[in-house]
């Protein structure tokens, strides 16, 4: 087989027409930005639960190591970084708990349930959470 | 026609997302900033010892942090993809979110079974 003449030319697939947008398409408008901080707020929970994972093994290398570990999370400019992560994932959490209804959606008989309902629903869900993890991490003691 | 991985993939993503929105603010403001900060007493080196070693906790923690792992890939694949117009790319960043959301769910699984 011999190449083709046409470098353009793809078998049974005809060019297609493809405008090119540029890479910072999404600066264009405020809703645009919002998605887009929304999508990037994924590797900051990456990093919270890998963190944790971290956490985890200072506890099990022996008290010495964890204690190094605490000095470590107790620095001002780490904690400021943390206090960055915990924005970005309150962020996730508000994006994707307001967006539950969309994905959840609950009859009764034959009527639907309102969007709100779903939404509080959700919400009390985040708070009886938050509270059910904060009693086990500093109520038992 | 061959069939889509994407509503397992779509799946994991999902149930991560959940449990990131549900359970990493409160971790992240108690563990990392009021405890260090002092606003809260933080829980001693035995107590949360003896928490990580519970079966339970450790099941949990397999889950959060796995499902949180391939949260990440899936929506920062798509971060890719869509924002910086990769598409020529788009085997490759599969192959390495994924790859590295898997490798991470490993490491987190040998660490919570034989670690603590």
């Amino acid at each position: 087989m011999g190449k083709a003449l046409n470098p353009d030319y793809t078998p049974f697939h005809p060019k297609w027409y493809r405008r090119r947008i540029p890479i910072f398409w999404w600066l264009r408008k405020r809703a645009y930005v919002k998605f887009i901080a929304r999508e990037l707020t994924s590797p900051f929970a990456a990093y919270a639960a890998l963190l944790l994972l971290i956490q985890v093994w200072a506890l099990a290398s022996g008290a010495v190591t964890y204690s190094r570990f605490m000095s470590l999370l107790a620095r001002g400019p780490v904690i400021l970084w943390h206090a960055f992560v915990l924005l970005c994932l309150l962020f996730h959490s508000i994006t994707w708990l307001n967006l539950a209804p969309k994905a959840l959606v609950l009859r009764l008989g034959k009527k639907r349930l309102p969007d709100w309902t779903v939404r509080v629903a959700h919400y009390a869900a985040w708070f009886a959470v938050s509270a059910f993890t904060a009693w086990i991490l500093i109520g038992t003691g | 026609m061959a069939r889509s991985n994407e509503p397992i993939l779509w799946a994991l993503f999902s149930a991560g997302g959940m449990l990131a929105a549900l359970f990493l603010p409160v971790i992240v403001f108690l563990l990392w900033i009021a405890g260090p900060l002092g606003w809260v007493t933080p829980p001693s080196y035995v107590t949360l010892a003896a928490l990580a070693h519970h079966p339970l906790t450790r099941l949990f923690l397999f889950g959060l942090a796995g499902l949180t792992f391939y949260h990440w890939a899936h929506r920062f694949r798509y971060t890719l993809y869509d924002g910086l117009q990769l598409y020529h790319l788009n085997q490759l960043i599969a192959v390495l979110t994924y790859g590295l959301a898997t490798a991470l769910t490993l490491a987190a699984g040998l660490l919570l079974a034989f670690g603590v």
